[in-house]
């Protein structure tokens, strides 16, 4: 397997064709950007060209949303290819993708869907992210889900599932900050004390994403939308990933009512702003 | 719990987000809260499809209203599922079922406004072309030139005034009485990467055609005489120009 290539441990955001313009006007205060591997998969156009032109002057994560590593035996194989030739394309310093589902048959059910974590399921998803590892001659890093729901028959800790996932594929991991808030508040379990199960050291990207709330009887019901800012738990909570971690590469995702340039630019300041503090301790301190 | 298959795990979920039972397992702290948050699931794949459909068609939104649209990507996402990730594939078949959707039988042209918007879609995600130069033309053989159209380039023939619909539906467009008779549509990504569409005659029509069939200039251009006396090649030949649209032959000049 080709040795990964890294991304810079600084801020990055999700790139949306309504931004371009700015992202070119003035240096984003980003060291990367992140696109969604599907949104990429046509032959030429627009998206290609800034792609193209965004690719130059940043660091790159391609992140993808369709490959369904946690559902049925055996992975699109039309769909490795074009993930395969979008790498080969622009090279990016990292692949990620999602222990979730979202298609069954041949449907595309275009939602991140949970599966049960069982001896069965952890077999499947291991031999899925060998698929891809293999398939696109690179490592990549698999991202811990939100959650809305638990299952009766899940027998394994999702930290422990993702632990044994990266130790038998060499995988290694995506910490979505904002998701470990969404999914502990929702099964009103500890966010602290997820992260304290959470092997750090093989998170190769962090995620940060805003959420929406509904309420329930029992409290609270999170919902992953990425539609607003980063909420300040998260942000906490990131700080202390950080402090323990040192400085990690740090996306802010907004995929929903996009705001303005300005706003998303000041998420990635905010980010940096802990990244930096957090660099005057270090992993090694940690 | 019974061991369940990964298999029928999935069947189960599935069944459960197109309305079915909540599927076996499923289940939360407070267990009696399971439907109402996979209610969330439900939600997500349903409006996430509809968002997805509402970005490809967002004429055909505007023509029928947030809510009729909202209802109706519902139907059409639960009878035609996307068969790939790549979302900008899907929709292929939206025309056909506006066209057999009994609460717009009153609306016929819905269904050539939606290929309009498909073929958008599908000239945005072309594959790229150079342009000839110009240059390349002038010392040319129109007897014997063939020339070469961008891969984004689509005639679409409507029974209706589908183009001007179109163009009125367009943001801050303004509304003008419909002409009576049908239009055919050429759609076309331009060197900016925009994918505007015009109106064509039955010359331009002809001439396209021929020009696309391996024709030379000169037989496309009589193909376009024949089909309209009064036609321009001319004219033609100078708007593909503009928009980028003759293109290079890979390794061949003319």
């Amino acid at each position: 397997m080709v040795a990964m290539t890294q991304l810079p441990p600084l801020p990055g955001l999700g790139f949306k064709p309504e931004h371009f313009a700015a992202i070119r006007a003035a240096r984003a205060p980003v060291g990367f950007f992140e696109v969604h591997a599907e949104n990429y998969m046509g032959a030429g156009g627009l998206p290609h060209a800034q792609l193209s032109a965004l690719r130059a002057d940043y660091a790159l994560s391609i992140h993808g949303v369709g490959l369904s590593i946690g559902g049925q035996r055996g992975l699109s194989v039309d769909h490795l290819q074009r993930l395969r030739r979008l790498c080969d394309r622009y090279e990016p310093e990292s692949f990620s993708e999602h222990l979730a589902w979202s298609s069954h048959g041949a449907d595309y059910l275009n939602d991140l869907l949970p599966l049960p974590y069982t001896p069965e399921t952890l077999d499947l998803v291991c031999d899925h992210v060998d698929q891809v590892q293999e398939a696109l001659g690179r490592r990549m890093l698999l991202e811990n889900p939100a959650t809305y729901v638990l299952f009766e028959q899940s027998s394994i800790p999702e930290t422990e599932f993702l632990t044994e996932i990266a130790r038998r594929t060499g995988c290694g991991l995506l910490l979505d900050v904002n998701n470990v808030f969404v999914s502990c508040t929702n099964h009103r379990t500890d966010a602290y004390g997820y992260l304290a199960a959470f092997p750090l050291d093989l998170v190769g990207e962090i995620h940060l994403g805003g959420h929406d709330a509904e309420d329930l009887p029992s409290g609270p019901l999170l919902i992953d939308s990425h539609g607003r800012a980063v909420a300040d738990p998260v942000w906490q909570l990131y700080a202390h990933v950080i402090g323990r971690a040192g400085p990690l590469p740090s996306l802010v995702e907004w995929d929903n009512d996009l705001p303005d340039w300005a706003i998303l630019a000041s998420e990635a300041e905010r980010a940096g702003a802990i990244l930096a503090a957090g660099g005057a301790h270090g992993r090694a301190v940690a | 719990m019974a061991v369940l298959s990964h298999d029928t795990f999935l069947t189960g979920f599935d069944g459960g987000l197109r309305g079915g039972p909540l599927p076996p397992g499923v289940t939360a702290r407070i267990p009696a809260e399971a439907a109402r948050r996979f209610d969330v699931y439900r939600n997500n794949v349903a409006v996430s499809l509809t968002e997805a459909l509402a970005s490809r068609f967002p004429v055909i939104r505007r023509l029928v209203g947030d809510e009729f649209f909202r209802a109706m990507a519902r139907v059409f996402a639960e009878a035609h599922r996307p068969q790939s990730p790549v979302l900008a594939e899907w929709g292929d078949s939206f025309p056909d079922f506006l066209a057999g959707f009994p609460p717009l039988a009153n609306w016929p042209y819905m269904a050539d406004v939606a290929r309009i918007e498909y073929a958008r879609g599908v000239a945005f995600h072309a594959a790229d072309a150079e342009p000839l130069d110009p240059q390349l033309l002038t010392g040319a053989d129109p007897e014997t030139l063939i020339l070469h159209l961008h891969p984004s380039l689509q005639v679409l023939a409507s029974d209706h005034a589908a183009v001007s619909i179109w163009q009125q539906n367009q943001p801050g467009a303004q509304a003008s009485p419909l002409p009576a008779a049908p239009e055919t549509a050429l759609i076309l990504r331009d060197r900016a990467h925009e994918v505007p569409v015009h109106s064509i005659g039955p010359g331009d029509v002809a001439m396209l055609a021929a020009i696309q069939s391996g024709a030379t200039l000169v037989a496309s251009a009589e193909a376009g005489l024949a089909a309209d006396p009064a036609h321009q090649a001319q004219a033609l030949l100078v708007h593909l120009m503009q928009a980028g649209a003759i293109v290079m032959r890979r390794g061949h000049l003319p």
